[in-house]
């Protein structure tokens, strides 16, 4: 089995956070792993991008080539088509829907969704509202996660051990929001496939 | 034992503690920073004392790391491509010296510049000092080489130049440990005179130094870091360096690669297998991340020798980082490319952050200098650099750290009056200082703005040596009292500062206008790190 996974998102939205839990779940799994980050200047509200592979096998290049992602996360919707050439022709968009404007020529936002309808595979939805019904605006990144989780290959409880471990310093209350996050999101996506 | 997950940067750090690491000395750069940062939180570099703290500049960093090496404890230092142009006097020169205890330099490229003024290759540099450098293809290597590194500084007292690129650094990926190993005890060097570089010594120093450099092809010849993996397809032998060997294996998953490859991680370059690369193989493929070095080099000036392709010929670009796609296509393999990105798709450009004190002296000063032409604003290197960009276009500049007040002065001497600096706290202290003095000496009329956030901001919140010492700094420089004025960047104090900005400009000496408010980042950071403790 073999993922290559492009996060997508605004400087500061938390595609790193997403990136640690499936890398934890993918090496508790003995998996090889490669994920070049974003660093630097462009972390201050410009827009970033990781790219994540997880394998079976040992990964060569820690880019992934153009045509060749098998999905896309964004937490951000015009960041999700940002990076479109990286999509393989059988590849999936999960994406927020809820903009974050941070630029004076954001454009319509109708066409960005029409933009994302055209998408052959994609699971748009609003996790920013989803996020705070579940408890906290925060978590709009793990809810994007649980909506990706049934196209990842791995088991949906390696997610949750993951977020157990990773968010466990934080305490249970923190734990337990971010797995309902989880759970929220994989809802939606299991309705919507 | 356990592979753990480091970025490239961690998996240096981590290398040079379980080396024996005594101290680490840097300047933060991106992406070059975490390396340093990694040693700070370690827990094993508290408990075995080892140095961490920031340095003022990476000319500082190089020297306390060769002081260190002269004392013969191990010693590491840490920059980004730019920064080993500030730290090239001492560089150079400790190749003349030598070294004692072991001595890295680390040296992070930035390929298609995500963060940088210019994509140099810091390869050139180890060739111009004559050093050896060693270049990692993954994070394994990259920790490896730290070991092996320190054992060759110290075998043949020969600093070492470790080069990576922001693909490196930042990208993350399993890495086998070995067992720590202590530090070195103090010892000082064999000959006292080895660091005196008079030139009766430094003449011999350096003949020494030409002598070992044959030696150092021989240890390239049989590094584990140069591998050459042979192929029954002789019509091309691919040369690729670092980085470029893992886009070349992505293009031919689970099946061997036809033509035979000669992998580089050690230089200078391994005379023998190039050879044998060049005798088998009817044309050479070169794939190296920055300058066309090694491309260079086998082709010769006038390409009358060997048939090489590569980026001089087009085959592969000129400039920018390497992909597996740009790989593919240089070998004659068909490119992919998913959807095409809509043609609504606009630029997200990174911007300051909302509540930023900068915003507040930005829009101060161009207010002050509303009545004069535009163009009078030299910067300098940090997140202020975003000022030039619009709602704001404050600035006009942004060379290489200093360069705004010195530059401002040279404008002030040819008559454009008033000219303005735009400089941070932690630029100020790394290298706008010397400029002042020339300035302040010179009565130049300048006004200089010490943009002081208390932070080294841009690279992620770092200590500022200059915290707490600025105006006393400009005082003892020379700059009159009177003309160093301290304000609050604040919407509220918007017409005040406006008044005294306009003051100072008017001022026809050196002037220095200090804005101090925290960054926004550190008080956010702050406060979540008291909530935490609570």
């Amino acid at each position: 089995m073999k993922k290559d996974i492009i996060l997508a998102g605004v400087g500061g939205q938390g595609i790193i956070s997403i990136a640690s839990i499936i890398g934890y779940a993918a090496l508790g799994q003995g998996m090889y792993l490669k994920q070049s980050e974003v660093h630097g200047m462009s972390q201050r509200g410009g827009d970033v991008m990781s790219n994540l592979r997880i394998s079976h096998d040992e990964i060569a290049s820690d880019l992934i080539p153009f045509g060749k992602a098998d999905m896309i996360i964004s937490i951000e919707p015009l960041e999700s088509l940002r990076y479109l050439p990286y999509l393989s022709p059988d590849g999936w968009v999960i994406t927020n829907i809820q903009p974050f404007n941070n630029i004076p020529n954001y454009p319509d936002i109708e066409q960005v969704m029409a933009e994302i309808e055209k998408v052959p595979h994609h699971i748009a939805l609003d996790a920013d509202t989803t996020a705070k019904e579940t408890g906290s605006a925060k978590v709009a990144n793990i809810i994007i996660l649980g909506a990706a989780s049934p196209f990842l290959g791995m088991a949906y409880e390696k997610l949750e051990e993951a977020i157990r471990f990773i968010f466990g310093k934080k305490g249970d209350s923190v734990v337990e929001l971010n797995l309902m996050a989880l759970q929220a999101g994989r809802i939606f996506a299991d309705q919507h496939m | 034992m356990q592979k753990i997950l480091l970025l490239g940067d961690e998996a240096i750090a981590q290398g040079a503690l379980d080396a024996g690491l005594s101290g680490i000395y840097a300047y933060p750069g991106t992406p070059s920073t975490e390396i340093t940062e990694f040693v700070q939180n370690s827990k094993y570099a508290q408990d075995n004392k080892i140095h961490s703290t920031w340095s003022t500049n990476e000319k500082t960093a190089m020297e306390a790391a060769l002081g260190m090496s002269y004392a013969g404890k191990r010693a590491m230092v840490c920059m980004k491509h730019v920064g080993l142009n500030v730290a090239a006097d001492p560089f150079i020169n400790s190749a003349i010296t030598g070294a004692n205890g072991g001595l890295i330099v680390v040296s992070a490229d930035d390929p298609s510049m995500h963060s940088s003024q210019n994509e140099q290759d810091s390869r050139v540099y180890g060739k111009f000092a004559l050093v050896p450098i060693l270049e990692p293809a993954n994070q394994q290597e990259a920790y490896d080489m730290v070991r092996y590194g320190f054992d060759f500084s110290e075998k043949y007292h020969i600093p070492v130049l470790l080069r990576i690129t922001t693909r490196m650094a930042h990208s993350r990926s399993g890495v086998m440990l070995n067992s720590p190993r202590g530090q070195n005890e103090i010892r000082m060097p064999v000959d006292l005179r080895q660091f005196v570089l008079l030139p009766a010594i430094a003449k011999k120093r350096y003949k020494n130094l030409l002598k070992d450099h044959a030696t150092f092809i021989d240890e390239s010849e049989s590094s584990p870091f140069n591998r050459y993996f042979d192929g029954t397809d002789k019509s091309r032998g691919i040369v690729v360096c670092g980085l470029a060997h893992n886009y070349l294996m992505e293009n031919y998953p689970g099946s061997t690669i036809p033509y035979p490859v000669l992998k580089i991680g050690q230089y200078p370059l391994p005379r023998k297998l190039i050879e044998k690369i060049a005798n088998e193989c009817s044309e050479i493929l070169v794939a190296e991340d920055g300058y066309p070095v090694v491309e260079e080099l086998l082709k010769g000036y006038l390409g009358r020798g060997l048939k090489v392709h590569g980026r001089l010929d087009g085959t592969l670009p000129r400039d920018g980082e390497l992909n597996p796609n740009l790989m593919a296509v240089a070998l004659g393999l068909k490119d992919t490319i998913g959807l095409p990105v809509p043609g609504l798709m606009v630029g997200r450009p990174p911007s300051l952050c909302s509540g930023c004190p900068h915003i507040d002296s930005f829009l101060g000063i161009t207010e002050a200098l509303s009545e004069f032409s535009k163009g009078r604003v030299f910067s300098d290197i940090g997140c202020y650099t975003l000022g030039a960009l619009k709602p704001y276009e404050a600035v006009n500049s942004c060379v290489d750290m200093g360069a705004s007040i010195t530059m401002a002065k040279g404008a002030a001497d040819a008559g454009l009056v008033p000219a303005v600096a735009v400089i941070g706290d932690s630029t100020f202290t790394h290298s706008g200082m010397t400029g002042l003095l020339d300035a302040v000496n010179d009565k130049s009329p300048i006004t200089v703005l010490i943009l002081d956030n208390g932070t080294t901001a841009m690279t992620g919140g770092q200590t500022s040596p200059g915290t707490g010492k600025l105006e006393d700094i400009c005082k003892g420089i020379g700059v009159e009292e009177s003309h160093i004025r301290i304000l609050k960047p604040l919407k509220k104090n918007h017409e005040e500062n406006v008044r005294i900005m306009k003051e100072e400009l008017a001022y026809s000496g050196v002037s220095v206008i200090i804005p101090r408010r925290e960054c926004i980042v550190s008080i956010d950071k702050r406060m979540r790190e008291k909530f935490r403790n609570k």
